[in-house]
């Protein structure tokens, strides 16, 4: 290794990528945010698709608690 | 500060006044360190939708350009990991040809392809150290890092795009 030699890199890495500069942004992204902050907020979770299918079988496998249920509703 | 208080508190108004305000901003970081504008667009929403996600660890007495830059290079980096290990599977037959195809090639692609080897986390150093010059300390909060860390990984950086170019039959 010659002294330099790093130097000799970092110049030829800056003229292979040379730097962004002027690189704006061309829209306003939030008409994209407002579309995920939508989808997200009618997503439902693993969590909640687990309890409902859970509490779908409980029901299936003892459906002598669904007029107490109904009646607690 | 108004503002960043109503938004810690979860208020959807002053998360769109903040929104309008760095978008600008978080995209020239990102389009900086993933170099694709329309790559840069869906991570400068995807930082957005994490810093929404986050409104109640953010401390308004704090900047939020800072908190901002540094969840914006989490999703940068997070990106480079992604893409960087979705080549390693696609490429790893490849890299055994390269030396002979790379003497027949231009240079300069040789170089970037050396880069886009590089590990993310030195990747990212050397992109925004020595592409974009932008300065140790402002790096180093980006990636929650001290300033010798930075140069640490950009001389790591260095060297390593030697070891490849060298390795490809380049000698700069």
């Amino acid at each position: 290794m010659k002294p330099g030699d790093d130097e000799r890199i970092e110049k030829i890495l800056r003229e292979a990528i040379p730097p962004l500069t002027g690189a704006e942004l061309q829209r306003d992204l939030w008409p994209l945010m407002q579309r995920r902050l939508e989808e997200r907020s009618f997503a439902v979770s693993w969590l909640d698709w687990s309890l409902i299918v859970a509490s779908f079988i409980w029901l299936v496998a003892f459906p002598e608690v669904i007029p107490a249920l109904v009646y607690h509703l | 500060m108004e503002l960043l208080r109503r938004f810690a508190e979860g208020d959807l108004d002053a998360f769109e006044a903040l929104f309008q305000q760095f978008q600008k901003q978080i995209y020239r970081w990102i389009v900086q360190i993933v170099r694709d504008s329309g790559i840069a667009e869906d991570l400068t929403v995807e930082t957005f939708w994490r810093i929404y996600r986050a409104h109640s660890r953010f401390n308004p007495e704090r900047s939020f350009a800072a908190w901002s830059r540094r969840i914006a290079t989490n999703v940068a980096l997070d990106w480079l990991r992604r893409v960087h290990h979705e080549k390693d599977l696609a490429e790893h037959s490849m890299t055994e040809v390269l030396p002979d195809a790379v003497a027949q090639q231009d240079i300069r692609a040789a170089i970037v392809c050396a880069f886009n080897q590089l590990p993310p986390k030195l990747r990212v150093v050397a992109t925004l150290s020595l592409i974009e010059e932008e300065s140790y300390g402002v790096i180093g909060e980006a990636l929650g890092i001290g300033v010798a860390t930075v140069k640490t990984r950009r001389f790591r950086a260095v060297r390593l795009l030697r070891k490849k170019l060298k390795r490809m039959g380049i000698e700069p």
